[in-house]
């Protein structure tokens, strides 16, 4: 191999997150070539808004990751926030919004507990929090009277609003949790300690660490995340159902696999994150555009995933 | 003694609280007979093979998230072909169907054995493709299944105590003993025990990955078919609620998820447990609703004793 090659996959390897926007920008210019002029200031706000909670539950989802687990509650938790907020809204929106977030907090506080002082496998735990929540939300729903209840108009304005025409409203919220999270893992003690307990729990506890104290802290952070990624999305989608957010648990971890964070755990960040649910929504989009049936559009999502993963993984070296 | 009781300790526990279960119904549903008997073979049958099915791949070290989807696609193509046709021709669709998912199966694993990427994120991804496909198959639930080929599961052939939905258990151990005797089956327990070890012992890790994912999409396979028996309709959605219970019914059932560790008789009572559960509340006149959340309570439960037995066992 030349000597430039071997540069180049070195800087390849080192800024990945450059060839996820490439990846990106590439898929934006498909677009483009398939129907020139679908590009425009109002393609992009569109993508962002629906972005926006894919993003911020795939935050969650990110530091789960990087502590060496996975949640596959998020989805259930995103719903029942999003649902219990909107049934509640009629007794007062604040009141209803933080019964909402709570849920979420309540949530991944218990696996949190599971996780980290029972030793439970984080997949099973989550997976079984996930039953207990969709269970517990059926229930709930067939004791409150209403059907399907209304989102209140200040949760639409964050979820489907826009500033200035084009800036999605909920665009600033995501924002403000990409800024927290990145500078977060990065900056912070508490953001080292979610790696090094993802790297090796056993050497974070030999170094003096309460890892249980972080594992715990962190699956909270997931759920609280979760929740308001379910409030969002009601807001956008402007209807709160008992499946809201269930399409959106698989994505959630491929934004994160995408986003080139390790799921063994110990390595990753929110940046590469926010790329890959950019990249899966630009992609439901080109494959919306190329007006395929939504059995082939599976079908082509799910083998693009594999590619993508096989790709970054060949690229990286990660193994 | 001892030994064998460490060994099979879990497996005759889950027995027993099938028993304990078992007993409850009977003193809270006094009448219950042969029919109700033959209404919980019949809705356990696609979960016990969706556990077996998981059981395989677990066992093997992996973890395949497109069970469910991998019996959706055997339920659609088994409609389509059957349609109007008669038991010989379903018989037949029946074992293409098996190899088709098989296949499916396989390719997971080889897909996994050639990226590298971890299983979790592969199966993830192939299960939109095997769902699409599915789909692609058949757009909406369709009626059709021949009655002699649902016969085969919904009637009791020799007693009605023993219902035909009970007696088609049997393909897993007629599959399952001769493999976990064969050298293949020793090199399924060993990859997912210890990876490196296992490849320094000589054992072909790819191929005998690739091994467990067949015969997991084998028993996925028997799966999709047990839905066609049970209900008569091809669903392209079918499969969507046994990816995760067929997770809850391995870790029930006693098999480790961190892979080498368990069998397949824990899961199969397992899946009776999870499945005689909407059962109890019926008759309890609770509402059914209830049935996820115990399940999801039951399996915290469990996974949390097991936690904590390994956590003071360590201390």
């Amino acid at each position: 191999m030349s000597t430039r090659a071997v540069t180049v996959i070195r800087l390849v390897q080192q800024r990945s997150i450059v060839v996820l926007i490439a990846l990106l920008v590439a898929l934006a210019g498909l677009i483009e070539v398939i129907r020139p002029g679908a590009v425009n200031a109002n393609w992009v706000s569109n993508i962002l808004e629906f972005a926006a909670p894919l993003g911020i539950l795939a935050a969650g989802q990110t530091l789960v990751v990087i502590t060496g687990g996975i949640d596959l509650s998020v989805a259930n938790v995103a719903t029942a926030a999003a649902y219990i907020m909107a049934s509640q809204a009629p007794y007062g929106v604040t009141r209803s919004i933080v019964l909402g977030l709570l849920v979420g907090v309540a949530v991944g506080l218990v696996n949190g507990v599971g996780v980290a002082v029972f030793r439970v496998q984080p997949l099973i735990m989550t997976l079984a929090m996930g039953l207990v929540v969709t269970g517990s939300l059926n229930v709930y729903s067939q004791a409150a009277i209403r059907s399907v209840p209304g989102v209140p108009a200040v949760i639409h304005t964050l979820g489907s609003g826009t500033v200035l025409g084009y800036v999605p409203v909920s665009l600033f919220l995501w924002a403000l949790l990409a800024v927290i999270l990145i500078v977060g893992l990065r900056g912070t003690g508490f953001g080292r300690l979610l790696y090094a307990v993802g790297d090796n729990l056993e050497a974070t506890r030999l170094a003096g660490v309460r890892g249980w104290q972080v594992l715990l802290a962190n699956y909270a952070a997931c759920g609280f995340l979760s929740a308001v990624a379910g409030l969002v999305l009601s807001g956008t989608v402007n209807a709160a159902d008992l499946s809201l957010a269930t399409i959106l648990l698989l994505p959630s971890v491929a934004a994160v696999v995408i986003g080139g964070t390790s799921i063994f755990g110990g390595s990753g960040s929110y940046a590469g994150t926010i790329v890959g649910a950019l990249i899966l929504t630009v992609l439901n989009s080109v494959l919306t555009l190329l007006d395929v049936n939504d059995a082939v559009k599976q079908v082509l999502y799910g083998a693009i995933i594999v590619v993508l993963a096989a790709a970054y993984t060949r690229v990286l070296g990660h193994d | 003694m001892p030994r064998a009781l460490r060994r099979f300790g879990w497996t005759i526990a889950v027995y027993a609280l099938f028993a304990l279960l078992m007993v409850t119904t009977v003193v809270i549903k006094p009448n219950y007979g042969s029919f109700e008997w033959n209404t919980l073979t019949l809705a356990a049958l696609p979960l016990a093979f969706a556990a077996a099915a998981q059981t395989m791949v677990v066992l093997s070290g992996g973890i395949d998230l497109s069970i469910g989807p991998l019996m959706a696609l055997a339920n659609v193509l088994a409609l389509k072909a059957m349609l109007g046709h008669d038991l010989n021709y379903s018989l037949g669709v029946a074992l293409i169907v098996l190899l088709e998912v098989t296949l499916a199966g396989a390719l997971n694993g080889a897909i996994i054995v050639i990226t590298r990427v971890p299983d979790i994120v592969i199966t993830l991804a192939t299960s939109f493709i095997w769902a699409g496909l599915a789909l692609l198959v058949l757009a909406k639930p369709t009626p059709g299944i021949p009655l002699d080929f649902q016969n085969l599961a919904q009637g009791s052939t020799y007693s009605l105590w023993v219902p035909n939905a009970l007696l088609l258990l049997l393909v897993i151990p007629v599959v399952w003993i001769p493999l976990r005797r064969s050298r293949a089956g020793l090199a399924i327990y060993a990859v997912g025990s210890d990876r490196n070890a296992a490849f320094r012992s000589g054992v072909n890790l790819g191929l005998t990955r690739v091994l467990a994912y067949a015969v997991g999409g084998f028993f996925a396979a028997c799966g999709g078919l047990a839905l066609s028996m049970t209900t008569g309709v091809g669903s392209p959605l079918a499969g969507t609620y046994y990816t995760l219970s067929a997770v809850s019914a391995i870790v029930l059932g006693g098999v480790s998820l961190a892979g080498g560790r368990g069998g397949m008789l824990g899961p199969v009572a397992a899946a009776y447990i999870l499945s005689l559960i909407p059962a109890v509340l019926i008759y309890l006149g609770i509402d059914p609703n209830y049935g996820q959340m115990i399940q999801g309570v039951l399996i915290v439960l469990v996974v949390m004793i097991g936690g904590l037995g390994a956590v003071l066992r360590r201390a």
